[in-house]
């Protein structure tokens, strides 16, 4: 097991402490997290690799309050969440986090200007306050004339950006993105990741999930799962600590 | 403009519905059809009542009805010559009722006779009724022209008569024929005045009772009727004269309270029953015909209403099925909105909005299809019916109930889908 001591305690955005995920499969028990201790610091741009299997789906799950630990500790911005109820892990998704998916998962019925204020709709925002909103973040991943639109008349990198401003929305502290270029082809694929190096380079925590090395080459810290635990982890050892 | 949050749900879910509008019509039918039964039986149990009411008031609503009958072996007897039967209330029977109860208000008696009668040229048989001056306050009928009788009338005995609407088309009297003289049987009456007619008879249930101005004619004094026609009829019949000594026909008796009128009308009864060897007498109580027609009513809701109650159900678990069909189809959705922040019960909102949003408005179409149907069945039927605003909103909250209660089960389902699962679906 890799320990790394925390220098600097008020850096740290995510922190897992012997973190176990068990799933129970028929009579045999399955542990997707066998015992991880790790943190992330603000600001940093991690990418979790692993083949499939290697429990990095799960790692991101737990990571993004989707799940919860079977046993171990998850501080979230120094905050204990592991015993969290549902409602406040709902709670510290809308407030703190942001997903973008391999498939986008975008709402089909509703428009671009739609999709992009949904986090602003459970946050209560009101009509008008979400659509000043949506048309700044639809400018900013370049959506602009696109608000009417619903998703099916978009591109396959069209629909990422939507889903990237989507995810921006309630200003999120940390995004997650679980193979973001799988489904698309290597150059938009490469226009997307770069917006995330964008958005990295102006404050925002990433953690990607991928099995590609390429695209992991774009974050600058990487975190090798296999078995449930953490097999390596690369990068510059001073935001990697 | 700023919408309210709570349009703004509903808006909402009112643009999902529209995705699959024949879905959505037809996931409505059951709702439209169960909202319109409600709605056209409560207007048919409203309409009898109201038909029930307004008989009462034509009989007067605490009134009781005291009348000859003929019984069964008189009507024998008197097929054969010479007979003549005696039978039927007195003028006993009249002061005894009127000074034995407390709570008898006011009474008036009638004498019903035919009489051949002319108004100048015409001619025609008239049924005359003698009655005193509280006859008009029992059986309030409105004037149309000249008075109705007064004390004086009675206390100068004069021979004064006042035609029904009814009298006055036989025998061809307008409101000019006031002050004139009309011959009954074979004597002078001064036409006083014209009142209005109430025909038919009321009935509920088995209770039938005969409004008691029924094809009344002419209205005479009492003690004028007495004096020149005396108590003896003759009827001609084919077989030959009839002859008859009948007293008074009918006494309709006033209570003061409503809910003394059943008490007074058993003590009637007895006293009757005292002083009459043969039942030649009938006591009718108008209120007996209101609650066996509120009775008549509740049967027909309980019947009527658990129909709809039935369609009502069919119609939820129609909604119930289609939003779980659709909640497995939205399950995805459902995902990404938790996994964005949505709590589970502002899932189950979305949802039991939806439900609602489709049963209200199957209610309201329910409320035209339920508006439609007691208009037809008065179009085909001639029977009352009556729209009241209970009529309208007890469906209307009926079928929110229906939306709120069958769409709990599906959206409850759908707040218990995992958002990592829920995102994996296909």
């Amino acid at each position: 097991m890799i320990e790394r001591a925390c220098s600097q305690e008020g850096k740290e955005i995510v922190k897992l402490e012997d973190a176990q995920k068990i799933y129970q499969m028929g009579t045999q028990e399955v542990k997707a997290l066998a015992g991880v201790t790790v943190s992330f610091k603000r600001g940093s741009f991690w990418a979790i690799m692993g083949p499939s299997g290697s429990g990095k789906s799960t790692m991101m799950n737990i990571l993004g309050c989707l799940d919860r630990l079977s046993s171990g500790r998850y501080y979230l911005e120094g905050q204990d969440v592991s015993t969290l109820d549902d409602d406040s892990l709902s709670e510290l998704r809308l407030r703190h986090l942001g997903f973008i998916f391999q498939s986008f998962n975008l709402i089909p019925q509703l428009t671009v200007q739609r999709n992009i204020e949904l986090p602003l709709y459970y946050l209560g925002w009101d009509s008008v306050q979400s659509a000043q909103r949506a048309k700044e973040i639809a400018e900013e991943v370049g959506l602009g004339d696109r608000l009417g639109h619903r998703p099916t008349e978009l591109s396959g990198g069209q629909m990422q950006r939507v889903a990237i401003g989507r995810a921006l929305a309630n200003d999120p502290q940390i995004l997650f993105a679980d193979e973001p270029t799988g489904n698309l082809d290597t150059t938009t694929g490469e226009q997307i990741l770069e917006l995330l190096v964008k958005l990295n380079k102006q404050g925002k925590t990433i953690i990607i999930v991928t099995h590609e090395s390429t695209i992991a080459d774009h974050a600058r810290n990487k975190l090798h799962m296999l078995d449930g635990r953490i097999d390596r982890i690369e990068g510059n050892s001073n935001e990697a600590n | 403009m700023r919408q309210t949050r709570f349009a703004r749900n509903i808006w909402l879910g009112i643009e999902n519905l529209l995705l699959h509008k024949l879905r959505s019509f037809l996931t409505m039918l059951g709702v439209v059809f169960g909202v319109g039964s409600v709605v056209a039986m409560l207007s048919v149990g409203e309409g009898a009542s109201k038909e029930a009411l307004e008989q009462i008031r034509k009989l007067g609503s605490n009134n009781i009805i005291v009348s000859s009958v003929k019984s069964a072996e008189e009507e024998a007897l008197s097929t054969t010559h010479s007979h003549m039967s005696i039978y039927g209330l007195l003028y006993e029977d009249h002061r005894r009722i009127a000074e034995s109860f407390s709570h008898v208000k006011q009474t008036a008696p009638a004498k019903i006779m035919r009489k051949d009668s002319r108004l100048g040229e015409k001619e025609m048989e008239l049924r005359v009724v003698g009655t005193i001056p509280q006859w008009f306050e029992l059986v309030p009928r409105e004037v149309v022209a000249g008075r109705v009788l007064l004390p004086l009338d009675v206390a100068q005995k004069t021979p004064v008569a006042i035609l029904t609407e009814y009298g006055a088309r036989k025998i061809l009297a307008t409101e000019s024929t006031i002050g004139q003289t009309i011959r009954i049987g074979g004597d002078q009456f001064e036409v006083i005045g014209i009142v209005k007619s109430e025909s038919g008879q009321a009935q509920a249930g088995n209770i039938q009772i005969q409004i008691p101005d029924q094809e009344v004619d002419v209205y005479i004094p009492m003690e004028v009727a007495r004096r020149y026609f005396g108590d003896i009829f003759t009827k001609r019949t084919s077989s030959g004269d009839e002859r008859e000594k009948v007293e008074l026909h009918q006494i309709i008796v006033e209570v003061d309270e409503g809910d003394k009128v059943e008490a007074v009308a058993a003590g009637i009864k007895r006293m009757m029953e005292q002083f009459h060897k043969k039942k030649d007498y009938a006591v009718s109580v108008p209120l007996a015909l209101r609650k066996q027609a509120e009775a008549t009513k509740r049967r027909f809701n309980i019947v009527l209403g658990s129909i709809a109650g039935i369609s009502l159900l069919v119609g939820g678990i129609g909604i119930m099925n289609i939003m779980l069909a659709s909640v497995t189809e939205r399950t995805r959705e459902i995902g990404i909105r938790r996994a964005i922040g949505a709590k589970r019960r502002q899932i189950v909102y979305q949802f039991l909005i939806e439900t609602t949003v489709l049963s209200t408005t199957g209610g309201i179409i329910g409320l035209g299809v339920g508006a439609l149907i007691p208009f037809l069945i008065t179009y085909f039927s001639g029977m009352i019916t009556v729209m009241t605003w209970k009529g309208i909103l007890l469906p209307l909250s009926i079928s929110v109930t229906i939306g709120i209660l069958f769409g709990l089960y599906p959206a409850m389902h759908a707040a218990k889908v995992e958002p990592i699962v829920a995102l994996r679906h296909e």
